[in-house]
């Protein structure tokens, strides 16, 4: 494991709106950060939930789509160098004896850093659980939410389920593979890419497919082990034989680990003062939407206005020695150089 | 103005409405089982609810938007609708609608 540590001042779990702008502030102070996101890009819920949608109340912006903020922010951070580990979760928080923090990541990833800052927004974005009665016992067995090596589906009776993107491609990609595939959607209509969904239809045409308008009632099998599928259709329920289970229905916040780290909770959002936004333990910051201190707005501004404090008391952590001399990006050369326009 | 609520234990709520809130701000206000997690910006589905047959005719008729957020529940019946897409009105005081199961938040899942 040794050698393969990364060290650094700060690593900040999560790269939304607020995990990026922390990068801004800390790094004024000095300070380098890792940031870990389970996304495959950063923006968190302005690059997964809401995009294209115009945000109306970040200062300064009349209008900006959640993508644009996160490409502003990344412009704006970019001085500083931050490192990205995208893909990832934080599994573990380890406090060591000297009171630094050893991480380790799902892909066991392992950091030590003085500070850590949880901008986790609203939880690690996670796939969609359909609500169907004892699923749980089949996943990671016969029901899978993510396709890691299409081998694994080789000559099996899929079921795929949804009808975005994820469900379209892998039912193209599949169907060359598996003994039989079967797409169900609840309606005729898909909001995946024209494309794909005319080569899908091309397919169910020459009876390589076979697409089926419901959605799962039920699940049959044993140990785990999947042996049918039962659906809801406009013509009663019906039960398809299946061996794998594929369900795509897009992903949702939940607060994994955050849960297991020790941290006082309050109503599953981590408790902060007001002055630091420091948690339970010190060292540990929690700004943006996974805190709550009496008054908390869940605003994109207000986790700002957070990471600016909490990066004034994160530098005392690191650098305790160091006197921190208050400065204006406007007015301050120091700064300036900082960011590479002096 | 009220609503009725039935949440996912079958429990029925009448809630106090304000004109012009989204139901499903009513429902969140009011401490429900609600995940709502994108804040009303049609983009998430957890504000799932199926609206009592005598209302459905009453609301401005879904999205296409709305229809592609549905999609993504998994448990859609031909009265489901997102509560953050109905804006209480006049009309539609008196409103009763059941929480979805994929509405529930994580912790208290249906």
């Amino acid at each position: 494991m040794s050698g393969n540590e990364i060290v650094t001042d700060v690593v900040i779990i999560g790269g939304g709106p607020v995990g990026l702008f922390a990068v801004f502030e800390l790094g004024l102070l000095d300070l380098k950060c890792q940031v870990i996101d389970i996304l495959d890009r950063p923006g968190g819920q302005c690059a997964e939930l809401y995009p294209e949608k115009p945000i109306y109340d970040i200062p300064g912006f009349p209008v900006v789509t959640g993508q644009a903020l996160t490409d502003n922010l990344m412009q704006q951070i970019e001085p500083f160098g931050p490192e990205f580990h995208f893909n990832r979760m934080v599994n573990a928080i380890e406090k060591l004896d000297d009171g630094s923090f050893r991480l380790v990541t799902d892909a066991d990833e392992v950091f030590l850093t003085k500070v850590v800052v949880v901008a986790a927004g609203g939880g690690s974005f996670q796939p969609k659980r359909p609500p169907v009665p004892g699923i749980e016992e089949y996943e990671g067995k016969s029901v899978f939410y993510s396709v890691r090596q299409m081998e694994a589906f080789r000559g099996e009776d899929l079921v795929i389920v949804g009808g975005g993107d994820s469900a379209l491609d892998w039912t193209l990609n599949l169907a060359p593979l598996a003994k039989s595939v079967t797409l169900v959607h609840r309606r005729d209509e898909f909001r995946a890419a024209p494309a794909s969904v005319n080569e899908m239809r091309a397919l169910v045409a020459k009876g390589e497919v076979n697409l089926k308008i419901g959605q799962i009632a039920g699940l049959d099998g044993d140990n785990g082990q999947l042996s049918a599928v039962r659906l809801k259709t406009a013509d009663g329920e019906i039960s398809m034989p299946a061996t794998r289970l594929l369900p795509f229905f897009g992903l949702t916040m939940k607060l994994g680990p955050v849960a297991d780290w020790g941290l006082e909770l309050n109503d599953n959002l981590i408790a902060v003062d007001t002055e630091k936004f420091a948690t339970s333990i010190p060292g540990i910051f929690a700004i943006g939407d996974i805190n709550h201190y009496p008054g908390k707005l869940k605003l994109i501004l207000s986790g700002f206005h957070e990471a600016a404090l909490m990066a004034q008391a994160a530098k005392k952590i690191v650098n305790p020695d160091e006197r921190v001399v208050f400065q204006y990006t406007t007015s301050s050369t120091k700064l300036q150089k900082k960011l590479g326009v002096a | 103005m009220k609503i009725h609520v039935t949440d996912q234990s079958g429990t029925e709520h009448e809630l106090e409405a304000l004109e012009g809130w989204r139901v499903m701000e009513v429902i969140r206000d009011w401490d429900l089982n609600i995940k709502a997690e994108c804040g009303g910006a049609c983009a998430c589905a957890t504000c799932h609810v199926y609206v009592d047959p005598e209302w459905l005719s009453k609301l401005v008729p879904a999205s296409d938007e709305e229809e592609d957020m549905l999609d993504t529940t998994g448990d859609v019946e031909e009265n489901s609708r997102l509560s953050c897409q109905i804006l209480m009105s006049d009309e539609l005081d008196g409103l009763k609608v059941t929480l979805a199961a994929s509405a529930a938040k994580d912790d208290q899942a249906a």
